[in-house]
C-alpha cells in the first residue's frame, strides 16, 4: 500500500471519528451529571438539518454550525424539561426524543433534499493543508480541531475545575449534593444543554462536511454509537477520544475494503461492523469490575428535591 | 434573655406542618455560646425537621430564629454556613469515588485551590488531633474516618454553631471518646454544639443542657449531668421505661445453628472477605457479633442469610441440616429467617405495600401462597398482626413501606421475621436509628424468642446493645471472628480493642491491650 492511500484512509477515519467524538463528549458530560439522554441520535439529526438549512440560507458555514449547536441544545431542553422538571422516565423520554428528532429533521429538511453546500475548506493555509505529508496534521476543517480542543477542555473541566467537581458530585450522589446546597436540577439542565449542543454540532458535521448534503436519517444510527462510546470510554474523555478513532477505523472498513478490492467478506457485513462492535464492546464492558470504570452512581435516576 | 447574655441560637415558636402531621409545634429553646446542647426525642419527635430548619434545608411555617441575637431568615444551607452554622449529618453527604480533598472542597462555598485547601485541612487536623489522609478515596475509608471528613468540612468554616445528628451510631467506643475530645475542644473555643443522639449515656457524659421533644413539642428541659439515662428516656417516651426481662435461670439446649470454616470472597473491591469463621448457637441462646463496620459483617450477613450461598454446604448447619449452598428462600424452609441491615432494598421493597412485603419473606412459613396464587387475606391478616404486635405506626397493611419512618419500618421488618417463629434468626443492626422505647421493645422480643427455644445471631456495632441482650459474643475484625466470649467475661474496653482500636495490627493490639491491663 502506498503512502497516498494510507493518508487517504487516515483522512476518512478522522472524518468518521469527529462527529461521534463530539456527540460522545456531550453525552459524557450529561451522564457525569447523572442524566441518561438516549436522544443523541435525534439531537444529531436536528443539528444536521439546521446546520445545513442555515448554511444554505446565509452562505456562512460558521453560522450554520452555531445554529446546529443551538438547535441541538434546544431539542435537549425538551428532554430536560420532561425528565428534570417533570421527572419523567429518562430512558423513555430519550427514546421519544430520538423518534421526534427523526421526524422533525425530515420535516424541516424536506425542502433541502438534493441541494448542496460549498464545503468549508481546511483551517490551515494551502501550503500546509495540501502538503503531500503534512496534510495528515494540517489538512482538516476547523471542526476536527474543535473536537480535539473540546476533548481537552472537557477533561480539564471535569478534573480540574470546581464546576466540574460539582457536576460529578451531582451525578454521584444527588441527595448529598442537594443537602450541601447545590442545585441538582440546575446543574443537570446545563449539562443536558451542553450535551445537546455537542450532539447538534456532531450532527451537522455530516450535512456540512462529510456528505455534504441533506438526506433523511443522515446520521444513520451514529448517535447510538456515540452513546455506546461513552460506556466504552468508562466516562473518561481521553479514552473517549481513543474510542472514537477506534470506531472511526471500524466504520470506514467497508470503504477501504472496497477500495482495496477485498471481496472475501460481503460488504454488508463490513457495513454492519460498527454496530456489531458496539454490541461486543458493551457486553465486554459489563464484565468489567474495576471501580474506576463504573457509571456515575445516580445515572438515569430522577431527582426530586425534598423540601 | 433572662440571663442578660446574647444567646448563640434562640428559637421562638417554631412551627412546621407536613400534610397530615405537625412536625414541630411551637418549639422554643436557646443555646449559649460554647454550650453543648442535646436535642432528645423518639423517632418522629421532630428533631430532624427542627435542625433542618436551623440549617436552612427547610423553612418554618411560623416562629423566629435568632442567631447571636439577630433575627435571621435561613434561606438555604449556604446561608446557614455563611452565618457560621455547620452540620454533620447522620447519613453522610459524601461522594464515594472521590477523594477526601474533593469531598471537602464540595462542602465549601468559596473556590480555593487544592493546595491551599490541603494546607488548611492539615491545620484543622493538627489543631484537633485528628488523623485523615486527604488523598484517600472515600470508598476505601472506615465509617469513623468518613465522619471525620464531615467534621473537618464543618470545622474549616470555623462554625459558631455545629449541629451533630446521631454522630456516634456507627463508631467504636474509642472513636466515640476521640470524637468527644474534639467536641469538647471545640466548645472550649466558644463554638456551640447542638447534639442529637439516642444514646443517653453519651448525653450524660458530654452535654451541658438538653431539650426534650415529644410529638413535635418541647416537653422538658434538663441538665443531663443531673439526670440519668433512664430518667431522660422516660421524659422522651412520656412513661416508664421497661427493663429487658431475662430469666435468671436460663439454660441452653442443643446446638441448633453451627457455622464451621465459613469462608467467602468479597464480591466487590471494597468488601472484606470472610476467613474461616466458626461458631455455634444453642437453642435459647443469643449470640452477638460485634465489630466496626466494614470488617466483614455485611459479608457474614449475606452468607448466613443465604443472600450469597457459599461453596461448602457443610459450612452452615441448621439443626444438623447442611444449608450452605442454599439460597435465602430454601433456608427459610429449614427455619432460618433474617433481618438485613439495609431496610430499603434488602429488608423491604420501598414501593410495595407492607402486606406485599410480608408476602416476600413470610409466604412459605405462613402459608400465604396456595398453588402459586397469593392468598391476599392471609397476607393482610398476618401484616395486621405484625403491625399490632410491634406497635408499628402506619395507616395500615396497604401503606407502602416507603411511607414509614426508618424506625417504624425496622419494627415492622423485625416483627415480620420474629412472628414467623423462626428456629434460627439472624439479624443485623436490629435497632439502628430506632428510639429508646422501640429499641427496648425489639430487644425484649428477641429475648422472648430465644426463651421459646430459637437460636439467634445478632450482628451489631452497638456494643451496649450486645452487652444487654446477648448471652455470648465474638468480635469481627478484618473478616475473622474472635473466639466466643461469655458476656460478662470481657470488659467493654477489651472488646473495643478487639474491634480494632488498633486496627489490623495484631502486635500493636497486643501491646495496647497489655498496656491497658498493666494500667
Amino acid at each position: 500500500m502506498n503512502e497516498a492511500i494510507l493518508i487517504a484512509i487516515l483522512v476518512t477515519v478522522v472524518g468518521a471519528a469527529t462527529p461521534i467524538l463530539l456527540a460522545g463528549l456531550g453525552e459524557l458530560v450529561v451522564e457525569k451529571a447523572g442524566v441518561l439522554n438516549l436522544g443523541v441520535e435525534g439531537m444529531m439529526l436536528v443539528g444536521a438539518v439546521t446546520g445545513f438549512a442555515v448554511t444554505t440560507m446565509t452562505g456562512a458555514t460558521f453560522i450554520g454550525i452555531v445554529a446546529a449547536g443551538l438547535a441541538g441544545a434546544g431539542a435537549s431542553m425538551i428532554f430536560g424539561f420532561l425528565t428534570l422538571t417533570l421527572t419523567a422516565n429518562q430512558v423513555a423520554t430519550g427514546l421519544a426524543l430520538t423518534i421526534f428528532g427523526v421526524g422533525l429533521s425530515s420535516l424541516i429538511g424536506a425542502g433541502f433534499v438534493g441541494q448542496t453546500v460549498t464545503v468549508l475548506g481546511p483551517l490551515f493555509p494551502p501550503a500546509l493543508a495540501e502538503h503531500e505529508h503534512l496534510r495528515i496534521l494540517f489538512g482538516y476543517d476547523p471542526v476536527v480541531y474543535f473536537s480535539f480542543a473540546m476533548t481537552l477542555v472537557v477533561a480539564w473541566f471535569l478534573r480540574r475545575t470546581r464546576a466540574g467537581l460539582i457536576l460529578r458530585a451531582v451525578g454521584e450522589n444527588d441527595a448529598s449534593a442537594h443537602s450541601i446546597g447545590y442545585s441538582v436540577i440546575g446543574v443537570r439542565y446545563m449539562a443536558v444543554a451542553f450535551g445537546g449542543a455537542m450532539a447538534g454540532i456532531g450532527g451537522c458535521y455530516y450535512s456540512l462536511f462529510l456528505t455534504p448534503m441533506w438526506a433523511e436519517r443522515l446520521t444513520a444510527g451514529r448517535g447510538w454509537i456515540a452513546l455506546a462510546l461513552v460506556v466504552f470510554a468508562a466516562w473518561k474523555p481521553m479514552r473517549l477520544l481513543a474510542g472514537a478513532y477506534l470506531f472511526g477505523v471500524v466504520m470506514t472498513l467497508e470503504l477501504h475494503a472496497k477500495a482495496a478490492g477485498f471481496e472475501y467478506v460481503p460488504p454488508e457485513f463490513l457495513a454492519a461492523m460498527p454496530y456489531l462492535a458496539t454490541i461486543v464492546v458493551l457486553a465486554l464492558i459489563s464484565l468489567r469490575k474495576s471501580v474506576g470504570a463504573q457509571a456515575p452512581a445516580c445515572l438515569g435516576k430522577p431527582f426530586k428535591p425534598s423540601t | 434573655m433572662s440571663d442578660g447574655t446574647t444567646r448563640r441560637l434562640d428559637l421562638k415558636g417554631i412551627t412546621k406542618a407536613f400534610p397530615g402531621v405537625l412536625a414541630n409545634d411551637d418549639v422554643s429553646f436557646s443555646v449559649a455560646p460554647g454550650e453543648i446542647h442535646a436535642l432528645l426525642g423518639e423517632n418522629g419527635a421532630g428533631k430532624s425537621t427542627l435542625v433542618k430548619m436551623i440549617y436552612g434545608i427547610m423553612q418554618p411555617d411560623a416562629g423566629e430564629i435568632r442567631f447571636d441575637g439577630e433575627l435571621v431568615h435561613v434561606a438555604s444551607p449556604k446561608a446557614a454556613r455563611a452565618m457560621g452554622v455547620g452540620m454533620v449529618f447522620q447519613h453522610f453527604s459524601l461522594f464515594e469515588p472521590m477523594t477526601v480533598l474533593e469531598n471537602i472542597a464540595l462542602g465549601l462555598d468559596e473556590a480555593i485551590s487544592y493546595a491551599d485547601l490541603e494546607a488548611r485541612i492539615r491545620e484543622v487536623l493538627e489543631t484537633y488531633q485528628l488523623s485523615l489522609d486527604p488523598h484517600r478515596t472515600v470508598a476505601t475509608l472506615s465509617v469513623g474516618e468518613r465522619q471525620r471528613i464531615e467534621i473537618v468540612r464543618a470545622l474549616l468554616l470555623e462554625p459558631r454553631l455545629l449541629i451533630m445528628d446521631e454522630p456516634t451510631s456507627v463508631l467504636t467506643p474509642q472513636e466515640v471518646a476521640q470524637l468527644f475530645d474534639t467536641l469538647r475542644a471545640l466548645a472550649a473555643r466558644g463554638c456551640s454544639i447542638l447534639y442529637i443522639s439516642h444514646k443517653l449515656h453519651e448525653i450524660v457524659e458530654l452535654c451541658h443542657s438538653a431539650t426534650i421533644l415529644r410529638g413535635g413539642r418541647v416537653v422538658a428541659e434538663c441538665d443531663p449531668r443531673a439526670e440519668s439515662s433512664r430518667s431522660m428516656a422516660e421524659m422522651m417516651i412520656g412513661g416508664a421505661l421497661k427493663e429487658i426481662e431475662k430469666a435468671a435461670d436460663r439454660s441452653f439446649g442443643v446446638e441448633r445453628f453451627i457455622v464451621g470454616g465459613l469462608s467467602l470472597e468479597a464480591d466487590d473491591a471494597f468488601g472484606t472477605s470472610l476467613k474461616d469463621i466458626s461458631f455455634s448457637v444453642r437453642a435459647g441462646e443469643i449470640f452477638g457479633v460485634a465489630g466496626v463496620a466494614g470488617n466483614g459483617q455485611n459479608e457474614l450477613m449475606l452468607a448466613l442469610s443465604g443472600e450469597r450461598p457459599v461453596e461448602s454446604a457443610g459450612a452452615i448447619n441448621i439443626d444438623g441440616n447442611p444449608v450452605g449452598t442454599l439460597n435465602a428462600e430454601k433456608r427459610r424452609r429449614f427455619g432460618l429467617c433474617a433481618v438485613p441491615e439495609e431496610r430499603n432494598g434488602h429488608g423491604a421493597v420501598p414501593g410495595f405495600s407492607l402486606s406485599d412485603n410480608a408476602i416476600l419473606t413470610a409466604r412459605t412459613r405462613k402459608n400465604m401462597v396456595r398453588l402459586g396464587v397469593i392468598d391476599a387475606g392471609v397476607a393482610e391478616s398476618y401484616t395486621n398482626e405484625v403491625i399490632g404486635g410491634f406497635a408499628v405506626k402506619t395507616t395500615g397493611a396497604k401503606a407502602p413501606a416507603s411511607s414509614l419512618s426508618g424506625g417504624n419500618l425496622q419494627k415492622f421488618i423485625m416483627g415480620r421475621e420474629i412472628m414467623q417463629a423462626p428456629d434460627v434468626l439472624v439479624v443485623s443492626q436490629p435497632t439502628w436509628g430506632v428510639d429508646a422505647g422501640a429499641a427496648a421493645a425489639i430487644h425484649q422480643e428477641l429475648v422472648d424468642l430465644a426463651a421459646r427455644g430459637s437460636a439467634i445471631v445478632v450482628i451489631s456495632q452497638d456494643l451496649d446493645e450486645l452487652m444487654a441482650i446477648s448471652d455470648t459474643m465474638a468480635v469481627m475484625n478484618e473478616g475473622k471472628l474472635s473466639r466466643t466470649l461469655a458476656v460478662g467475661e470481657a470488659s467493654v474496653d477489651e472488646i473495643g480493642l478487639l474491634m480494632g482500636g488498633v486496627h489490623g495490627d495484631p502486635d500493636a493490639t497486643a501491646d495496647y491491650a497489655g498496656a491497658t491491663h498493666a494500667a
